[in-house]
């Protein structure tokens, strides 16, 4: 048997090329798969519950999908949905769904399959979570002062989904490859195969010639998968394929999933015609089920402020100007301040010298203006608004020396700090050992 | 002399997940490949990223002619201290780097 899964893209919301994706319906899919989001953009929308990219994106590649999933009859499956794949994420993407629904006059059966942790059942199963390398410090009643915490589903999850005969699956947060793998897995087509195919596809066409494209397909059967980019003049070589491995994987042969491990060391890559590669040789090695933990909690809240540098002698010298600003900031603010010193951090970049990289930074330009970005850290929104309102006076003036004329620099707005609300940082990088797949995950169906 | 973005086609680099970074590069052909593997040793891309060398992870894929090096961020991903958040610009130090 084969199975098809057609990919419209790596992520819901960056975009696809539509021609391209009904060409694929044409082809005759049995699912289609697509990836509503990862951490890559930060703790920010695991933190808040909300969705990186506009409402108005999602819903306008929404609707196209919906439609190309009634046309080609299959299940249509979404995984990490609203970004960050927290309950309020898959509900969010339920709304758009209902809404859409009605618009487009359809009837359907949608599953919603929820991965967001509760602190207490966490608690409970504290002695089955271990860290990874490297992960935060965590005790048990850390747990409750997190934000969200979400387990990323594997394979198992999605075809409990997908036995349950739904049109359309909402999932909250898997990995990467588990909505891709799952229906090749469940026919029986060879394990290796189906989460190597399911991880060189899971960016969409960003393993082919014409990353921006966005549509590929990839046919699992018994012994290997194939890939087929479908945009035209899209291709794939064995080199772009292999290459794909690579991409944001800490190890290029190893990929841990819920369940087991794959290991493409022995894989083999060979052009079938000027499009399409063959993939052979990966295997998957079955072991505990364990499923991996994120989380995210408030680090605090920030007010930036923001100067920028002309004067020629203060550019050519404003590391040390930033390093005696910093310094006499310290005895100022202890001063005025209630807070202990440990309680807030003030973070000077300077944008145009090293604003990327800090410390690391090897070049030393000549730049002809530097920009000094200030961030405050503080324990409430307040505390790092009347911390900024104190650096104000000095970043504005700050001399080099006591024996010279104030100087003024430029801020660029009025009033010159900005509130940037919640800090968010990534809490967790743990797994959960599980007695059975769907013990930390909850499905729900509803026919709209 | 000529630096790594000279004598390769590409390097990048990127998260891998919110606690590591994985820096690619992309030498283009085995000759370029060999001779680049033989001068950049993984203790210059420790102290260039001024991580401890033993968390280093390095990966000479002759197949693709690329060298591969994953190490832990020096933050992770979106602390306060953290000014890259998806670490896509660590790959400039090694293009700009120069070999003997």
């Amino acid at each position: 048997m084969t199975t098809r899964i057609l990919i419209p893209s790596g992520v819901l919301g960056l975009g696809f090329e539509e021609e391209a994706l009904w060409c694929g319906v044409a082809a005759k899919p049995d699912l289609i798969a697509i990836d509503g989001g990862s951490t890559d953009s930060g703790p920010a929308s695991l933190g808040t519950g909300t969705s990186k990219y506009a409402r108005a994106a999602i819903k306008a590649e929404w609707r196209v999908l919906m439609k190309a999933r009634a046309e080609a009859g299959v299940p249509l499956v979404i995984g990490t949905c609203g970004t960050a794949g927290a309950d309020a994420h898959v509900d969010w993407m339920f709304e758009i769904t209902r809404e859409l629904a009605a618009e487009l006059g359809q009837s359907l059966k949608i599953a919603r399959l929820y991965s967001q942790q509760s602190p207490e059942t966490l608690a409970a199963r504290f002695d089955q979570i271990t860290p990874l390398d490297p992960a935060p410090e965590v005790s048990v009643e850390d747990l409750g002062s997190m934000n969200r915490i979400v387990a990323l589903a594997g394979a198992e999850q999605i075809q409990e989904a997908l036995n349950t005969g739904a049109d359309i699956i909402l999932a909250g947060r898997t990995t990467d490859t588990a909505i891709i793998a799952a229906l090749p897995l469940a026919r029986g087509e060879h394990p290796g195969a189906c989460w190597h195919g399911a991880k060189i596809g899971e960016c969409g066409a960003l393993c082919s010639s014409d990353p921006t494209s966005g549509v590929i397909q990839i046919d699992f059967d018994q012994t290997g998968f194939t890939v087929t980019p479908l945009a035209t003049g899209a291709k794939c070589t064995p080199h772009s394929v292999c290459a794909h491995m690579l991409y944001e994987n800490s190890d290029p042969f190893i990929l841990y999933e819920p369940g087991g491990y794959l290991d493409v060391t022995e894989a083999d890559y060979t052009a079938l015609d000027d499009t399409s590669v063959r993939v052979t040789g990966a295997e998957w090695h079955p072991g505990d089920y364990t499923v991996k933990l994120e989380a995210a909690r408030t680090a605090g809240f920030q007010t930036t402020l923001l100067a920028v540098l002309r004067n020629r002698r203060y550019v050519e010298n404003a590391q040390e100007w930033a390093d005696k600003l910093l310094a006499f900031l310290d005895t100022k603010l202890a001063a005025s301040l209630d807070l202990p010193r440990e309680a807030y951090t003030i973070d000077i970049r300077l944008i145009g010298v090293n604003g990327a990289l800090g410390a690391l930074e090897a070049r030393k330009g000549d730049p002809t203006e530097v920009g000094a970005f200030v961030i405050v850290t503080a324990p409430t929104q307040a505390d790092a608004t009347e911390i900024a309102k104190l650096i104000n006076p000095f970043l504005l003036h700050y001399p080099l020396t006591r024996d010279e004329e104030l100087p003024t620099f430029a801020f660029p707005y009025s009033p010159a700090h900005s509130e940037r609300g919640a800090l968010y940082a990534f809490a967790m990088n743990h797994i959960l050992k599980l007695e059975a797949p769907m013990d930390a995950f909850r499905l729900e169906t509803e026919t709209l | 002399m000529p630096t790594l973005a000279q004598e390769t086609v590409k390097i990048r680099s990127k998260n891998a997940g919110p606690f590591w970074v994985t820096v690619d590069l992309f030498c283009g052909t085995s000759e370029a490949f060999d001779s680049i593997r033989g001068r950049l040793s993984s203790e210059a891309v420790a102290d260039l990223y001024r991580v401890d060398a033993a968390r280093l992870k390095r990966f000479d894929i002759a197949r693709l002619n690329v060298i591969k090096f994953s190490f832990p961020r020096p933050v992770p991903q979106g602390a306060p201290l953290d000014r890259d958040q998806h670490g896509a610009q660590y790959a400039t130090l090694l293009e700009e780097m120069s070999l003997a």
